[in-house]
This record gives structure tokens, sequence and C-alpha cells, in this order.
């Protein structure tokens, strides 16, 4: 990996709401090509880490700290009118709620060609003809008559294919995609995350995953993050993470995909607890009130430990060298 | 693949909803027929009315219904001045109409850029307007109407402009929540991020997703419209005599009650039907295209 394959490049990212630090010195990177996959709970901080990438984390939030560069050029530091310029073309971003996400009143192909019109890339016409063609790309069949039709004469499954062509349409650099079929059915689903796949390498366009699934990670990733209470716990290869999980916490995510069956709709809740509220996190390591094998020495932040020896794999535990102890103790589960 | 089976009822539904729609407008047909019968004589005014409606016959004042007098046919019978009332009737509804349509259409079109502006921008600009229309609304609209036009003196233009100055907080108060709510969409917001300017997202996203309130409302006002026409023309306001208008011939008539009950009975009659018609037509509309009924 070269430093000029780096597309998304995130050091020390901050972000407050009141005292609290939401997201708190997240760091990441997504070259060019890639899908990095960020995961964690419900409540752990991945939206508010996308927004803030982009830009647009809600009014009560502040940014404390950190850099967000694309292509190099720090997103924190441009104004409303700069990112404006970019989104959509640049950057792109699908929502979780895919039907929501559609003008009502406004036909399929408009929609598509909608941010190549607002940036001035394309006249009307051609727009709604590249729209025709991206709408066959993400497997719309007979597109041009689709395109004349209004989201509400399509499929839920339909409705996000569209919403993957309004976002792909102008080949942006970065698409970040936060759960994007947590709304669909399984078989859908897998549709989605094949076509997801598919176009990453047609298009090459980056993808950071935001997801609750590991089952979803293991299918699409190339990459790993793992977010916990506002921070990211353990990073790396999705091959050496699934073969060697170093955090307490990632152990126990991946225990919750089940491993004979084949399906893998299970959902995170199966780890005992949930994420605290943001005001309730602990001093030190955030795990700590769920962890196994916290102790005293959890009390001190622990800080990112190389776990590959190249640095490609980190996890931040104190106790990476006890983790063989949780598997006695996983029996109990 | 799901492709051939999702796409041939798309057409067979929506002619469904067709059929249902005019299914369900059967209700109302009636009055659809008596608004746009009065439409049509006020626009064909000329070649319906039988006489001029201003031509006095001081000889035929007062005659009743189905008279004839010196050759001529006075189907509703004649005024104070021997005025034909059917041809008065008729010129009356293009002004009881005209002045509906350009208040509705001018406090429709203030009021829903005022409300949708209030709702994208809020702050400083949403308390103004809100905050005005709040005002505007809490003096009776009729005190306001009469006070307004006395001071600006009565006529066509100035009937109108009044009543669009007081009616244009029942478009913003409509507009302003409808737009609070789309704005908060996630298509909205997807456009927004996307790129799309205010301006866009005002016209192509949230106008279309909201129109169908504000048309409700217009139904519904332009009633109210009708009858504020009327009187302030009752109360010598309106538009100015010889031109008929319902209101003035009611007030004419109220002398004349005892003796001449015709020249107060149809104008009544006229105005009873249009605002009847209308509102009907308004209720229906609204059970059909307010998002809060769906
Ligand atoms: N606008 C806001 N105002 C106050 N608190 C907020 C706001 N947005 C998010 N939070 C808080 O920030 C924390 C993280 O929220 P976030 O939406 O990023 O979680 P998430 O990891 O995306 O969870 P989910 O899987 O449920 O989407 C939550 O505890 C939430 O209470
Ligand atoms: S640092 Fe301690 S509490 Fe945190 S994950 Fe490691 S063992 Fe658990
Ligand atoms: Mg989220």
């Amino acid at each position: 990996m070269t430093e000029s394959s780096q597309i998304l490049a995130v050091e020390g990212l901050t972000t407050r709401i009141g005292v609290n630090a939401v997201v708190d010195g997240v760091s990441l990177a997504v070259n060019s090509g890639e899908v990095v996959a960020l995961v964690g709970e419900s409540g752990c901080g991945k939206s508010l880490t996308a927004l803030s990438i982009m830009g647009l984390h809600p009014a009560a939030a502040r940014i404390g700290g950190g850099s967000v560069r694309l292509d190099g050029d720090d997103l924190l530091r441009f104004s409303e009118k700069q990112l404006r310029g970019i989104r959509g073309k640049t950057l792109s971003m699908i929502f979780q709620e895919p039907v929501a996400s559609l003008d009502p009143l406004m036909r399929v192909g408009e929609q598509v060609a909608e941010s190549l019109v607002v940036h001035g890339v394309a006249s009307k016409s051609e727009a709604e003809s590249r729209a025709i063609d991206m709408l066959e790309k993400v497997g719309i069949p007979d597109p041009a008559a689709r395109a004349r039709q209004y989201p509400a004469e399509l499929s839920g499954g339909m409705c996000q294919r569209v919403m993957i062509a309004c976002a792909l349409i102008a080949r942006p650099r970065l698409l970040i995609a936060d759960e994007p079929t947590t709304a669909l059915d399984v078989t859908i689903q897998a549709q989605i995350l094949a076509l997801m796949k598919e176009l990453r390498r047609e298009i090459r366009t980056a993808i950071l995953l935001i997801t609750h699934d590991m089952g979803v990670v293991a299918d699409i990733a190339d990459r790993v993050c793992v977010m916990y209470a506002g921070r990211i716990v353990e990073s790396g290869d999705v091959a050496s993470i699934f073969a060697q999980p170093s955090h307490p916490y990632t152990r126990l995510l991946l225990a919750t995909i089940p491993k004979l069956s084949g399906t893998r709709k299970t959902r995170l809740n199966a780890i005992e607890g949930s994420v605290p509220d943001v005001s309730d996190w602990p001093v030190g390591c955030r795990f700590r009130t769920r962890c196994p094998l916290a102790d005293d020495a959890c009390e001190k932040m622990p800080p990112d430990f190389s776990v590959s020896g190249d640095d490609t794999h980190r996890a931040a535990c104190w106790h990476i060298d006890r983790l063989s102890e949780m598997d006695a103790m996983g029996e109990m589960a | 693949m799901s492709a051939t089976i999702d796409k041939s009822p798309a057409p067979a539904r929506r002619f469904a909803g067709l059929r249902r729609e005019i299914r369900g407008m059967r209700a109302v047909m009636p009055f659809v027929l008596i608004f746009a019968a009065f439409v049509l004589l006020a626009l064909l005014a000329p070649l319906v009315a039988p006489l001029d409606p201003n031509s006095q016959n001081l000889l035929g004042r007062l005659k009743p219904p189905g008279t004839t007098a010196r050759g001529i046919f006075y189907l509703l019978g004649t005024d104070n001045l021997g005025r034909d009332l059917l041809s008065r009737l008729i010129y009356g509804a293009r002004i009881s109409l005209s002045v509906a349509i350009l208040s509705v259409v001018l406090s429709g079109t203030a009021g829903t850029i005022l409300g949708m502006a209030a709702g994208l921008a809020r702050g400083w600009t949403e308390t103004v307007i809100m905050r005005l229309a709040d005002i505007v609304l809490s003096v009776p609209a009729v005190l306001l109407a009469i006070i307004m036009v006395a001071v600006l003196g009565p006529g066509f233009a100035n009937v109108v402009l009044v009543l669009a100055l007081t009616r244009w907080p029942r478009y913003a108060r409509v507009a302003y929540g409808q737009t609070l709510s789309v704005a908060n969409m996630p298509y909205v917001r997807l456009a927004r991020f996307m790129g799309a300017k205010t301006p866009r997202i005002l016209l192509i996203h949230i106008l279309p997703n909201i129109i169908g309130a504000i048309i409700v409302v217009a139904t519904l006002e332009f009633g109210l419209m009708v009858l504020f026409e009327a009187g302030l023309s009752f109360l010598g306001l309106g538009v100015q005599p010889p031109t008929p208008s319902w209101g003035a011939m009611l007030s004419t008539g109220r002398a004349y009650v005892a003796t001449a009950w015709w020249i107060a009975a149809f104008p009544g009659a006229c105005l009873f039907l249009l605002i009847l018609s209308v509102n009907l037509i308004g209720d229906h509309l609204r059970d059909r295209l307010d998002p809060k009924s769906r």
C-alpha cells in the first residue's frame, strides 16, 4: 500500500456532544478500491463518526480535534461551500432508509441524475441517459422504463439499488454507507452486498461501510475497524481479525456469528448488556464494565498495541496475552 | 427474477387508483357541476345574460319573477331600478369568482413562500414571519378587512389586496408545518447532501410534497373569500355600483324584503350554492390529499 493510494485518512477525530467525547480520537484509513468496515454495537458512535467525516454532524455536536483528509485535503478546514462542492461528487453516501431516502414525487431517473445536474457535470438530458446506464449497472431490469417510475412503484430492494445508483453515478472516490442493508431482508441483503462488491471493482470507489453485523463484515470487508464507546479498539485485515481477534470485545462480537449454520442473520445483541450511555463511559478502558478479563490495570486507558508486528493489526487492550482465558469462560455462555 | 413479476402490476395499479379516485368523486359530483356552472356563466356572461345588467327600466321596477313587461321577459324579475335580476346575477358571478380567485392566488402564493422560508430557514426569519402570522390571525379577519378597506378605499383592486393581506397567514401556517416535517425527511437531507442548493430544495423537493395540503386550504379559503367579498360589498366597501355584486344586491334587497323578496333571495341563494359546493369539494379534497388524514 503506497501513500498515494490512500483516499481517506482520519487522524484523532474527536466529536463532542456537550462535555462527552462521543467520538474519541478515532483514526482510520481507507485505500483506493478497498472496503473498510466500521463495526460496533448500537450507540457506540459509528454514525456520528461518519457524519463528522462528512461535516454533517448534528448542531449539538462539536468537532474537538483531529483531521479528516480526503485525497490529502483536510475536510475539517473546508467551508460549507467547499463541502457542498465535493459531496455527491467526490464523496458520496448511502443512508439506511432506502425508501424514505427517495423523493416520493420525483421520477427515479431524475433522482439518480440529481447529483450530476446540481454539480453541473452534465446537461439534463445527458445526465438522464447516464442515469439509465447506472440503473442498468445496479441490476435494475428495463432501466429506461424504471427511470420514468416513482419510488412507490418499486420494492424496498429496488429502492436500495436506486440509492446506490444515486450515490455512485458521479463516480465518487469514497462512498460512506451507513448500515445500507439493515432494513432489507436477508436474501436482498446478500444481493446488495454482492452488487456493492462488484461496483467497487468497476467504479474503483473506496467504501467505508458501517454495520453492526459481523456477518456483513465477513462478506464484504477488506479491513475492519472495531469501535466501542467512541474509540477504535481493534483494527486490521479482515482475515487477520477473524483468525486472531485480539481485543475481548472483538472476540465477543465474533462469537455472535453462528459457527455451524450458514445463515448470518444474528445481530450483536448476543453480548450481555449494552453500550452504556455516553455520560457513563468509564475512565480507562471503556470496555471495563463488560469485559470478562477486566482488572485494576484496566483503569488506565490502554494504548494501541501492535498484534502483527508490522502494525497492520492493532488492538487496544492491556491483556492481549490473557485472551485464551476467555475461551474457557466462553463455554459458560 | 422478480423483475418480470414487478413490472406488470405497476400500470394496472395506477389505473386502479384513478378509477377509485373517480368513484370517490361521485359523492361530490353534483357540487362540482354546480361550481362548473357558475364558472361557465361567469366566463360567458356577455353571451348568456339576456340583458345589459346595468340598463335601467324605471317603468319596470320591482317586477316579480316571470313577468313580461314591454315585450321583455324577466325570468327572475327586476330590482328597484328595473334592471334584470338574472343578468345582474350572472355578471355578479364574475365579481365573486374573480375576487376569490385573485385573492386566493395572491395570499396562497405569498403565504406558501413565507411559510416555506420560515420552515427551512428557522432562526429569526422563522420568528419574524410566524409571529407576524399569529398577530394577523389574532385579529378577527372581517374586522381587519373592514378597517383596511376603510383606510385604502373601496374598489375591486383594493378588496383583492386586503383579502390577500389578511389571509396569507392561513397558508403560511400550513406551509410552515408541512415544510418542517418534509425538510426532515431523509430524501431532503440526501438531496442537500448531494449538493442541491436551497432554491432547488424548496422548489423541486419540498413544494411538490406540500402542495396537496396547500390546495386543500386554498379550496376552503375560496368559499370564505366569496363570502368576504359579499360582506364587504354588502357594507358598501366592495366593488362600487353600478357594477353588479351579489353582496351589494343583497344589501339593496334588504330594504325590499317585504315587498320584493326576489331581489335579496336570488343573490342569497347563489352565494349559498357557490360556497356550499366549494366547501364540499374542499372537504373531499382534504380527505384525499391531506397527508394527515391518509
Ligand atoms: N444529536 C444528538 N444529540 C445528542 N446525542 C446524540 C446525538 N446523536 C448521537 N448522540 C449520541 O451519540 C451516541 C452515538 O450515536 P451514534 O448514532 O453515532 O451510534 P451508532 O453507533 O451509529 O449506533 P446505531 O447502531 O444505533 O446507529 C449515542 O449514545 C447517542 O446518544
Ligand atoms: S483493557 Fe482490560 S477491560 Fe479493556 S478490554 Fe482489555 S482486559 Fe478488558
Ligand atoms: Mg448509526
